[in-house]
């Protein structure tokens, strides 16, 4: 138990899409989804828009409340836990976000923006806070005169370093990075992920990283759970999800990816149609309906999830079936 | 052989800021042949967009003006046509695709009306046949259930389906010339994929020209002919898609290029380049690039370079004044 900082088990959330009159209909937004982070790592949940990558971050960090299932973080179980039970656990699982513009209150100084998580979990003075606060501009790659700004008289990878920093200030064990640099441009994206890997090493962050980028998240996790209609498909370690993916899924989202090297030959696989929608998702394996192995066993049974070795868990009734 | 479809020669775009104008695009030339993709790539704010609005004079109402330049298609300089010359021409000869499918289509409008208003705008034909018309090229797009689709509300379509309705329009009057400003940004990559494969395919078909506008660089690998990267509202570097990426000139598309995570690339730190793009009302004199240049010399800092061909190639364009040393360095 002890080994995993967080650990998930088969955790669903639903939400009411239509209520009223006429018949309930349910979201199945996370559907029996598993996994666990050890400390140190960076695991990471990719996926499309819309299947569930940030309301899984959001169970985590106990802003939604799982209807079955269970969240442990660091050898407690929050997931049965009330809002006042949970706030001295809140200074441990901080959050980045998207939209830097959006995430920062743009009536704040900055400086009062990454000293607020401060004067909430600590008791320290005023000066005190603002020393600490300088020292994480600092650490950022910012300089102890940003602190008196306000949010728009900067930049959108500059705002995200002040994200960075205020997650940073309460000295963390998690930091739930929602997409964090898919608001940024390329020369600014690198930038930025440097700065979250060294900030790893220094203070030995656990990161849940958030993307539906895979070139991004190859780079940065050591882990990675591919997420599909609200469940995971597929879980491994970096080397294994990327060198050997077992799910026809994954497989396909590698594929689509477009590579910057025009000399590469191009095999893509292109899915049939759209994603279906998560109110009725499909009966049986969630990617029967675009998956082109698919038979009848797919379309009638969901698949449980195997472990093909270790750490390397697929939910796939013929794992591998696209390698050949 | 190849046809010269689209000419911008000298293109400078400037925008009203309180008193003055600041410069948004300048000295931008670049041509498309028929049947060719062209990417325009850079990140936020070097002018990509404008310079398509420029081209489609789609800046009147705003506080953006096109103040030098010509945009010549068909023999024709489209900065000097009348407007209504003009309305002639778009949508007909040049069509537009946009980045975000959702917020372009007339949410309170049937797709219908809305891709059958495009053709009859340009085509005397009855409404029976411009619904046909509609119909089949909704079909060509690859929308499975046609008759469905014509009938919804854009609301009702996904992400990926209303991209294809947008481009079944742009492509309602076989247009010469697509411009396509980051059709895929605002969709899934399984998405996208589809989306680019379907462009190919309709440029295959009809020898249609495409402006393809993007900040990815790996959209540009698979989908250009040639590329021409913008930085700070001027073209720094023009060249073929495969000379772009074996042998980058210009250090911004260098250090562009290494700052993209590349799948299967295995690499846990990507080089990045410091810095930010600097503001349009406070730029640099000399090189707009040299404050971010980790090559940047005093003439640099003095005087802006002109864009010229690189030694030994008629098809590489670069603006630097120190890139013959540098070509050999990244050679060596």
């Amino acid at each position: 138990m002890n080994d995993y900082l967080v650990s998930v088990k088969n955790v669903s959330k639903t939400f009411v899409a239509k209520s009223g009159l006429g018949k309930k209909k349910f979201v199945h937004a996370v559907n029996d989804v598993s996994f666990n982070i050890r400390p140190g790592e960076t695991f990471s949940l990719v996926g499309e828009s819309g299947c569930g990558k940030s309301t899984t971050g959001r169970l985590i960090n106990h802003l939604l409340v799982p209807e079955t299932g269970e969240v442990w973080f660091d050898g407690q179980k929050i997931s049965a836990m009330s809002e006042k039970e949970m706030r001295p656990v809140r200074k441990d699982v901080q959050m980045i976000f998207q939209d830097p513009y959006g995430a920062l209150n743009s009536r704040m100084k900055i400086q009062d923006i990454i000293g607020e998580p401060l004067l909430i979990h600590t008791k320290m003075s005023s000066r005190e806070r603002l020393k600490k606060v300088q020292e994480l501009l600092e650490v950022v790659g910012l300089n102890a005169a940003h602190g008196e700004r306000y949010p728009h008289e900067f930049s959108g990878g500059q705002l995200q370093r002040v994200g960075i920093a205020r997650a940073m200030t309460v000295n963390p064990k998690l930091i739930i990075a929602d997409e964090p640099v898919s608001a940024l441009d390329v020369s600014i994206q690198a930038q930025v992920l440097n700065l979250m890997q060294e900030l790893q090493q220094d203070y030995k962050l656990t990161y849940l990283f958030i993307s539906h980028d895979l070139s991004v998240v190859e780079m940065i996790s050591d882990s990675i759970g591919v997420m599909y209609l609200g469940t995971i498909v597929e879980t491994a370690p970096k080397k294994l999800l990327y060198g050997d993916p077992a799910h026809p899924y994954t497989k396909t989202l590698l594929s689509a990816v477009p590579i910057p090297d025009p000399t590469r030959e191009k095999k893509r696989i292109l899915l049939k149609g759209d994603l279906p929608s998560p109110v009725n998702p499909p009966s049986g394996c969630l990617f029967h309906t675009r998956c082109p192995y698919a038979t009848e066993k797919c379309s009638q049974e969901r698949p449980k999830a195997v472990e093909l070795e270790k750490d390397h868990f697929v939910k796939c009734h013929y794992p591998r079936i696209a390698n050949g | 052989m190849s046809e010269r479809l689209l000419d911008v020669k000298e293109l400078r775009t400037e925008f009203k800021r309180e008193k003055s104008w600041v410069t948004a695009v300048n000295d931008v030339s670049f041509f498309i042949d028929k049947g060719e993709v062209l990417g325009l790539v850079g990140e936020s704010g070097c002018g990509k967009s404008v310079t398509s609005l420029s081209i489609m004079r789609l800046l009147l109402d705003t506080s953006g003006r096109t103040s030098h330049g010509e945009v010549l298609f068909e023999g024709k300089d489209l900065l000097k046509i009348s407007e209504k010359e003009m309305r002639g021409i778009r949508g007909y000869n040049i069509s537009m695709i946009f980045q975000n499918p959702m917020s372009s289509l007339n949410p309170c409008m049937r797709v219908e009306k809305q891709i059958i208003e495009a053709i009859l705008l340009h085509n005397k034909i009855s409404k029976q046949e411009a619904r046909q018309r509609a119909f089949n090229v909704l079909k060509q797009v690859g929308i499975p259930d046609p008759e469905t689709t014509l009938r919804s509300f854009p609301h009702q379509l996904s992400g990926g389906m209303s991209q294809r309705v947008m481009i079944a329009m742009a492509m309602s009057c076989e247009p010469e010339l697509l411009i396509a400003d980051e059709p895929t940004t605002a969709l899934d990559v399984t998405i996208q994929a589809q989306i680019l494969e379907l462009m190919l395919e309709i440029r295959d078909k009809r020898n249609t020209g495409i402006l393809l506008i993007t900040h990815d660089l790996g959209v540009v690998a698979e989908m250009c002919t040639r590329v021409i990267v913008m930085y700070a509202g001027r073209i720094v570097e023009e060249a073929p898609v495969k000379e772009l990426f074996a042998s980058p000139v210009h250090p911004y598309t260098q250090g562009l290029i290494a700052s993209v995570p590349k799948l299967g690339s295995n690499v846990t730190s990507l080089p990045s380049i410091p810095g930010s793009v600097p503001d349009l009302s406070v730029m640099p004199k000399g090189c707009k690039f040299a404050p971010r240049c980790k090559y940047a010399q005093e003439i640099c800092h003095e005087k802006e370079p002109e864009l010229t061909y690189v030694d030994g190639s008629d098809v590489q364009r670069c603006r630097c004044h120190i890139f013959h040393e540098k070509k050999q360095e990244v050679r060596a």
